[in-house]
């Protein structure tokens, strides 16, 4: 079995008595699963393993059913963001001019899918809408930068400068 | 009972108003395929494979779902519903794996026979998803599980959650994506999945099966350097026969056993011997901490699947649980030590087979405490089904075999041993001994029908030679988990409690023949193999564990007596605390 990629979990005392706060604060309302997890995002920024154990311990509702509901819902991660947060636009003109070939081999170069951190939490990867740089297409970000026209060859020269 | 008037395919009817539209066409004698549902199990409206037209109402309905009511007018075989159900077949079969030569359900799988019943001749959808295969998981000792066949009828969700409450599995993901598995897709083998392989039993196609053990019990009987005993479950001969057509609840006792020194084995042995021997030592557990002042409830230990639930979810009663090991553990370790002894075997070169109707017992078999010297009790587990599948393979004519008889030294078994295998069989088989032990008489009347049946918890009173013992039996794990809650809670207390993973004991273990949707809607399985129970018992001239002669030469020769230091080091065992995630 392939399990989903560990990244060193680095909660604080501090966002696990919010967290417990949360919960409690939930406890034995029907349907509170959704906002404690709402609420677990917004404290951790992600919902990994540990987060999620803390809650099926605290609520009695089973891992299973917790990482079934996170995994429906795309407002849920259960990866935290890179220090370097690669962003590839999958929008029309993008995806035309070979966005597909980019996405691969920063999969490729990084190690993870799309979603997932680097084990190391330095680098992120997600594919998004179009952000309105058509231009330039096919583009990337990282952070706040913006790098068009690329090809996949690209990709290494980029991930240098991190 | 209320009834309504309701109309099916033109025909009047009258039905309980309780019904749904399925199960009062199932009164009819109309069929409507269906595929997700099971009775008493899953009952979610998702597959749509159910559908029907309602007059007045705007869309088709699924019939599992959908409540009757008074002047209803039901049409179950339309050109529309006819359509739609055929479309819904096809959408599940153009994402389905479709290798049925070499799949473990071939011709026992309700998708095969959807398609066949509805005609499915071409799918056209072929292409439009992925073909990505999944990655079967096969790390738990007991259970392995392939999404490529998994049609997502839900039922193994539900009974794992609703019915056994272990909760291990769930739906993860959405849209195509959509597949069913445990938390952080780890293996059932490393999560709290206690082996009961109850989602085997409900799943309707070959998703899900045992892990198979078949090919290295063929090889251990190739080797002529090995000693090779097997040992057979009560549950097991009253189920055995389905596998080959005989009707649910047949008893093949005589024809399995034939079966068995047909194949190879050395030793035919039955575990129902050593079932007469686990009441000996359990039964003087309960007499000791009764009588005594030890810790009670006591609680029974032979179901593995009941045992790693208690180690995961209650381990503040594990020091309740019996010492002693469950019965073909106990006999493996007897074959090892007296039975090598006697037949001068090295206890290296016997390899000890145990045939079971649980797919928990392969884990069971596992533990590295169920050991004596370096040797595990038992070294391979097979279920009835994958007997079955082996008996096939050997070309046996299972159905026109003669009767044969069990080898001795461990031929005889009481009746007290072979009700074992239904709910409520272990306490009364203790029961048997424990009332005539206490009172120091042979009694007439010992059947604690009190404890049979297939209620979800039994609880009774019974007076044993002046003293009143309470006892309860609980089947399937929601139903211990709420008695056990009870005991907690201090709302009820007990002297004796049996507990069994599986709904309805042994008999309806998760290695047991698996009976389709359909079938279930008009026959109560656990209480047909139950009956069958209960006829081999009556059938018996013994009848008391006690009363054994087998048992008490083992007592003479080798035992010494129930709770000796001998008998606690080969047939006592210990229990761990387990993580729950
Ligand atoms: S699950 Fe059923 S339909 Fe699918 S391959 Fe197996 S036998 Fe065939
Ligand atoms: S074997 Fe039992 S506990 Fe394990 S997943 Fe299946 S139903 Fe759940
Ligand atoms: S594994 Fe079997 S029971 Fe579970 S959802 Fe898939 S097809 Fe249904
Ligand atoms: S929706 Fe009725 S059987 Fe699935």
């Amino acid at each position: 079995m392939s399990e989903k990629k560990v990244i060193t979990f680095k909660g604080t005392k501090e966002q696990e008595a919010r967290l417990l706060k949360a919960i409690e604060s939930h406890k034995g309302q029907p349907g509170s699963l959704m906002p404690i997890l709402q609420q677990a995002q917004e404290i951790y920024g992600y919902l990994p393993i540990e987060v999620q154990r803390i809650i099926a311990q605290k609520t009695g509702i089973s891992m299973a059913e917790i990482y079934g509901v996170v995994t429906f819902y795309t407002q849920f991660s259960l990866y935290p963001k890179g220090e370097y947060k690669i962003s590839v636009c999958m929008g029309t003109a993008c995806y035309v001019k070979g966005a597909n070939a980019i996405l691969d081999r920063l999969k490729e170069r990084l190690g993870i899918e799309v979603g997932e951190c680097s084990s190391d939490g330095k680098y992120s990867l997600d594919a998004t809408r179009c952000i309105g740089a058509c231009g330039l297409a096919p583009v990337l970000t990282v952070n706040d930068d913006v790098y068009g026209r690329l090809v996949a060859d690209d990709v290494d020269g980029i991930l240098a400068k991190y | 009972m209320q009834t309504v008037n309701i109309k099916i395919n033109g025909k009047e009817l009258s039905v309980p108003a309780s019904y749904t539209v399925l199960e009062a066409a199932r009164l009819a004698n109309i069929d409507i395929p269906t595929l997700c549902y099971l009775k008493g199990v899953n009952q979610i409206g998702a597959c749509r494979m159910c559908v029907v037209e309602i007059k007045g109402a705007r869309s088709l309905q699924a019939a599992c779902v959908y409540p009757v009511s008074e002047g209803m007018e039901v049409s179950t075989n339309s050109a529309l519903v006819r359509e739609s159900r055929k479309t819904t077949l096809q959408l599940i079969l153009s994402n389905h794996d479709k290798k049925c030569l070499t799949c473990v359900r071939n011709r026992n799988c309700e998708l095969q026979t959807l398609s066949d019943e509805l005609g499915i001749g071409d799918i056209p959808f072929e292409g439009e998803v992925s073909d990505a295969r999944c990655e079967i998981d096969n790390m738990s000792p007991s259970i392995v599980r392939d999404n490529n066949k998994c049609v997502l009828c839900r039922r193994c969700i539900s009974v794992c959650k609703n019915v056994q409450t272990v909760s291990v599995i769930d739906a993860k993901e959405r849209g195509f994506k959509t597949n069913i598995g445990c938390a952080f897709d780890k293996s059932l083998g490393e999560v709290a999945c206690v082996n009961c392989g109850q989602c085997i039993a409900v799943c309707p196609v070959g998703a899900l099966y045992e892990k198979d053990t078949t090919e290295k019990v063929w090889q251990a009987i190739e080797d002529t350097a090995k000693h090779v005993v097997v040992q057979t479950a009560p549950a097991v001969r009253v189920a055995l026969g389905e596998e080959f057509g005989m009707p649910i609840g047949s008893r093949v006792t005589g024809k399995m056993v034939a079966a068995l020194r047909r194949m190879g084995f050395d030793r035919v042995f039955d575990t129902d011997t050593a079932a007469d021997l686990t009441i000996m030592e359990e039964g003087t557990e309960v007499i000791e901490r009764i009588t005594q002042g030890g810790k009670l409830p006591v609680i029974t230990s032979c179901s593995p699947g009941w045992v790693k639930f208690c180690e995961h979810n209650y381990p503040e009663f594990l020091d309740n649980l019996s010492t002693a090991k469950s019965p073909h553990e106990m006999f493996g370790a007897l074959i090892k030590s007296y039975y090598a002894d006697k037949a001068d075997i090295d206890p290296k070169n016997i390899v000890v087979v145990s045939v079971m109707p649980c797919t928990a017992k392969k884990f069971e078999a596992e533990r590295p405490e169920l050991s004596n010297g370096g040797n595990q009790d038992v070294d391979m587990v097979i279920t009835t089904r994958e007997l079955a599948r082996m008996i096939k393979q050997a070309g046996v004519d299972f159905v026109n075999l003669p009767d044969e008889a069990f080898d001795n030294p461990f031929g005889g078994a009481s009746g007290a041993g072979v009700i074992f295998g239904a709910t409520g069989g272990v306490m009364e088989a203790a029961l048997r001994t424990v009332a005539e032990v206490l009172s120091g008489k042979s009694l007439d009347d010992y059947e604690y029908k009190v404890v049979r049946g297939t209620d979800d918890i039994k609880r009774a009173e019974v007076d044993v030679a002046g003293r009143t013992i309470k006892a309860a039996v609980a089947h399937g794990l929601g139903n211990a988990r709420k008695l056990l809650d009870a005991v907690k809670a201090g709302k009820e207390s007990y002297d004796f409690i049996e507990i069994m993973a599986c709904p309805g004991g042994c008999v309806t273990g998760g290695g047991q023949p698996i009976v389709d949707a359909k079938k279930q809607m008009d026959i109560n399985v656990k209480a047909e193999r139950a009956k069958a129970i209960y006829a081999e018992d009556k059938s018996l001239p013994i009848r008391k564990s006690h009363e054994n002669p087998v048992i008490k030469k083992l007592y003479d020769e080798f035992l010494e007596k129930p709770g000796s230091h001998k008998a606690h080091r080969l047939l006592h065992t210990h229990y761990t605390e387990r993580e729950l995630y």
